[in-house]
């Protein structure tokens, strides 16, 4: 073996090129290999057609943690906080509007329900309040319930809560909302329906599971996690989310860190239970003093390391964390802006959710849960060109659309028949607010979630490396006993979207892994 | 409704005490006769018969299935040649016993297995992703077990070849009479003896050979009481009695380490990765306060109890099998778990977890006897096992 390394970081998406930054940082001497070409794994922007960018994958960077850009002094990337955040299409034309600004959302709420525009303040600061105490969660490397002392889970909270001038009561509501099914937390709130719905559409962002599914509250609020206390925030970042990866890759760069493309990791080397490098498709052997992966965690045992070197009830529990993909992803270059019901352009900028409401939500979900893509799925797209002119020549737009739901396992067992029919099922659910929008299509892109396990090493098409589910959350995540970020193996860390507090929150689980794999 | 094994037919008309026993999920004869005695005999003297069908057996083949069991099991299975066969435990990740066995290996990639409790999901979810398939054939295949000094001679009157060369824990296809079986030298008795493998549809007929063939031979149906007696003078652990499954146990406590029932020896710490493997490294440094002795009890002490009652000692008749408290002077040190008077040795014999220091052979302990509902004590001496070890068992 060559090339020792103190850390190998396995992935350059953002996760793992924030731990990579901050290890780099501390003087490390890091290597971060990467299997594709382009950085930022679901962070990544990619030409669409010549002169084109697209957010392939994930476009909208609800949540970053301010102190990786301020700690690691990131520098060209700017932030575009999207306003309105949600615009929610209706079939009559009268268009439901989330702004940035708490008033104006609920002078826009007041024609749909009088009653919904009075509590939305109260509503905004509820989740402000309880995700301010998340965000403290999330910073932290979770306890072991079975190692610490009873009290610590509660020093913990309060020590969040203390430093955001929360109290018991914040935590107390935490607690009880974060498992309730979105639906019935709507209900607890509000009566208009496409107010719960556009909502409740937030809470089953990336997840297969219906609004009605208990613990869709926690997904809706992990979403709300630094995003700066706007609902269902829309943030880009300009010239596509893969300068951030840019930045943070420059940030490995500039100390002394190496970044390598096109390299696909095949094994981690082991020697007395004890990670010593890894081996590349190449055959190359590279050694490390430790080694973060930010593979999804079935990837990095059962593939890398191999369930032969650990132990039984570990494997167990990674072999049953749950993907379960939701999503086909469809990007669009368009030759010009579509009108929506004569919707004013200026309420396109962020979010688009397609007639949103908790019913169809669930019947959506009804057909994925058996197996099928939904037959009335449910679209939400953006159109970043309205926000950021720089990423397509002038007249053209790019259309970046989820649909869900799309069960990664069919029941027919062949994803690739469906793929043509969900780019029909998208247009024709499109045209139906925009009528024409299929002759404006110049190019699209479909990716299905084998797409996205195939190419982009998404498993099941998960783009959270495990779902965001209160059984896979906090100090169970990635696997319960396991989520300080080490693993059965000595010298081997989580530091992707697998491990706490899961993907979705750019760079988070990659700082505090930082932070554990700095330690001795 | 427990079942009916395939050789039922022949053994419940020869069962004239009716002494059934429940064998995992099987009708088992516990003793033919209304006692065990004359069976005890046959195994030692002549040859003794027993059902052994209520076993668990699985098929494990393919190019992985070596390392799969490698992986399960304590013992180097990769170091088992073909026609072998390995007594070995396998333990969780916590190196706590699951359950032990047998590993025949039939061939370079099948290998056959044999366990007392359910193990399919077990080796399955140990195997997923390894070219192997695992198959639970504990319903259809059919097993005798034929021990004692005349077995081989009864084998040789039937078999296409001759048994002589097959070594003590090994195997081999072999057609008797027109029977195709699979022979392996194994048992539980601590004996001269065979198991005999074949599929259900041959049981009646393999069963009608081998009693006529070991007529002259004094072979004896024998019921499992018979068998709790030989296998505890052969010093053989008895799951659910010896020791706890840590499937099963309730308590951390209740669980055992292989080195903590005199299974150290079945340790492989020096294969790759296996089951347990971490912990039980840990284990062997750290040593094990509990050993699995012998206790030899003196008879002289033994009449001394029983006699301050006005009785002689009433230690005939079957094996016992409840915790049975021991100590040094008057501290408890440990429990015999099971004992039995043992006939060929006229000696009261006991299968004991003791207590370091008190474990090393030669220790004097006492052992409790309740005498006229009284507790008494009667000297012991913790000895070597097996109590009983015939050169015959292994030529």
């Amino acid at each position: 073996m060559k090339n020792n390394f103190d850390a190998i970081i396995i992935g350059a998406g953002l996760n793992g090129l924030t731990t990579a930054a901050y290890l780099a940082k501390a003087g490390h001497r890091v290597l971060v290999l990467e299997a594709r070409q382009a950085l930022g794994g679901t962070a990544v922007t990619e030409e669409l057609a010549p002169g084109v960018l697209c957010d392939t994958l994930v476009g909208n960077l609800t949540g970053f943690d301010p102190r990786i850009a301020r700690e690691l002094g990131l520098s060209g990337v700017e932030f575009i906080g999207a306003d309105p955040s949600v615009h929610a299409l209706q079939p009559d034309g009268a268009g439901l509007t989330l702004w940035r600004d708490v008033g104006k959302t609920a002078e826009g709420l007041r024609p749909f329900s009088a009653r919904d525009a009075d509590k939305w303040g109260a509503f905004v600061e509820r989740v402000a309040r309880v995700s301010g105490f998340m965000e403290a969660l999330y910073a932290a490397t979770p306890p072991r319930p079975n190692e610490v002392k009873s009290e610590s889970l509660w020093t913990l909270g309060s020590l969040g809560l203390k430093l955001r001038g929360l109290g018991k009561t914040d935590l107390y509501e935490a607690l009880r909302m974060l498992p309730i099914a979105i639906a019935d937390w709507m209900d607890e709130w509000f009566e208009n329906e496409t107010l719960k719905g556009v909502l409740a559409a937030g809470g089953v962002t990336a997840l297969m599971q219906g609004p009605l599914a208990t613990g869709t509250t926690l997904n809706f609020m992990h979403r709300q996690v630094y995003g700066g206390g706007v609902i269902r925030p829309t943030r880009y970042v300009r010239g596509g989310i893969g300068k951030l990866a840019d930045a943070l890759a420059n940030v490995v760069r500039a100390r002394g860190g190496e970044i390598r493309q096109g390299e696909r990791v095949v094994r981690i080397t082991l020697k007395d239970d004890m990670a010593t490098g890894v081996v590349l498709q190449n055959g190359e052997e590279l050694a490390a003093r430790r080694i973060g992966s930010s593979a999804d965690p079935h990837t990095t045992f059962l593939d890398l390391v191999g369930a032969y070197e650990l132990d039984a009830e570990f494997v167990r529990a990674v072999r049953t964390i749950k993907y379960r993909g939701a999503n086909v992803k469809l990007n669009f270059l368009l030759d010009g802006l579509p009108t929506f019901h004569n919707t004013d352009p200026s309420l396109l900028r962020g979010t688009i959710a397609v007639n949103p409401t908790v019913t169809a939500l669930e019947r959506a979900y009804d057909d994925a849960k058996y197996g099928s893509v939904s037959e009335n799925p449910y679209l939400e797209f953006t159109i970043p060109t309205l926000a950021d002119s720089s990423r397509a020549p002038e007249g053209k737009h790019v259309m970046s659309a989820w649909l869900q739901y799309a069960p990664y396992t069919l029941k027919t067992g062949d994803w690739r028949p469906e793929t043509e029919r969900v780019r029909e099922k998208a247009l024709g659910i499109l045209s139906r607010y925009a009528p024409g929008i299929e002759s404006r299509v110049l190019e699209s892109q479909v990716l299905t979630p084998c797409d996205l396990q195939e190419t982009y090493h998404l498993r099941e098409g998960c783009l959270t490396q495990g779902a965001v589910m209160l059984d896979q959350f906090f100090f169970m995540r990635p696997v319960p006993g396991w989520a300080q970020y080490q693993t059965p193996i000595a010298n081997l860390y989580l530091c992707g979207g697998g491990a706490h507090p899961g993907g979705g929150v750019a760079g988070a689980a990659g700082r505090n892994a930082a932070r554990e794999m700095g330690k001795g | 409704m427990l079942r009916h094994t395939p050789f039922h037919s022949r053994t419940a008309p020869l069962c004239e005490g009716q002494n059934w026993r429940r064998w995992a999920g099987y009708l088992a004869a516990g003793s033919y006769e209304l006692t065990h005695e004359r069976e005890y005999w046959a195994i030692r003297n002549a040859a003794a018969l027993l059902d052994v069908t209520p076993l668990y057996k699985y098929v494990v083949q393919g190019p992985d299935a070596a390392r799969v069991l490698n992986h399960i099991m304590t013992r180097d299975i990769a170091k088992c040649a073909v026609g072998q066969v390995m007594y070995t435990p396998w333990c969780d990740d916590d190196g706590k016993v699951l359950d032990d066995g047998t590993v025949h290996r039939r061939a370079e990639d099948l290998f056959f297995v044999t366990s007392a409790d359910p193990n399919y999901l077990w080796f399955c979810e140990n195997a997923q992703g390894m070219r192997v398939t695992i198959e639970d054939v504990s319903d259809a295949t059919a097993a005798l077990s034929l021990q004692g000094p005349n077995s081989r001679k009864i084998l040789n009157r039937l078999a296409a070849g001759i048994l002589d060369g097959l070594g003590y824990f090994r195997t081999t296809p072999m057609q008797l009479r027109e029977l195709p079986t699979v022979i392996s030298r194994t048992g539980y008795t601590g004996d001269l003896g065979y198991e005999i493998w074949t599929e259900n549809q041959y049981a009646e007929p393999l069963w009608d050979a081998l009693m006529q063939a070991g007529e002259d031979y004094g072979i004896t149906p024998m019921g499992i009481l018979a068998l709790d007696v030989a296998r505890i003078e052969a010093g053989l652990i008895l799951i659910e009695t010896d020791y706890t499954s840590a499937r099963r146990a309730r308590i951390e406590g209740q669980k055992s380490s292989p080195y903590e029932i005199n299974l150290g020896w079945t340790v492989n710490l020096d294969k790759g990765n296996f089951i347990g493997k971490r912990a039980l490294a840990q284990h062997k440094k750290r040593g094990s306060d509990w050993q699995f002795v012998g206790l030899d009890v003196d008879w002289v002490a033994l009449e001394n109890v029983y006699a301050q009652e006005g009785l002689h000692p009433a230690v005939a008749g079957p094996a016992w099998r409840q915790s049975t408290p021991v100590y040094a002077d008057d501290k408890w040190v440990g429990y015999g778990s099971s004992g039995c008077w043992s006939p060929i040795l006229k000696k009261y014999i006991v299968l004991a977890h003791i207590q370091a220091p008190y474990n090393e052979i030669g220790t004097n302990l006492n052992l409790e006897v309740t005498v006229e509902h009284k507790r008494k004590q009667a000297a012991a001496t913790v000895v070597k096992t097996p109590f009983y070890d015939p050169a015959r068992k292994k030529k």
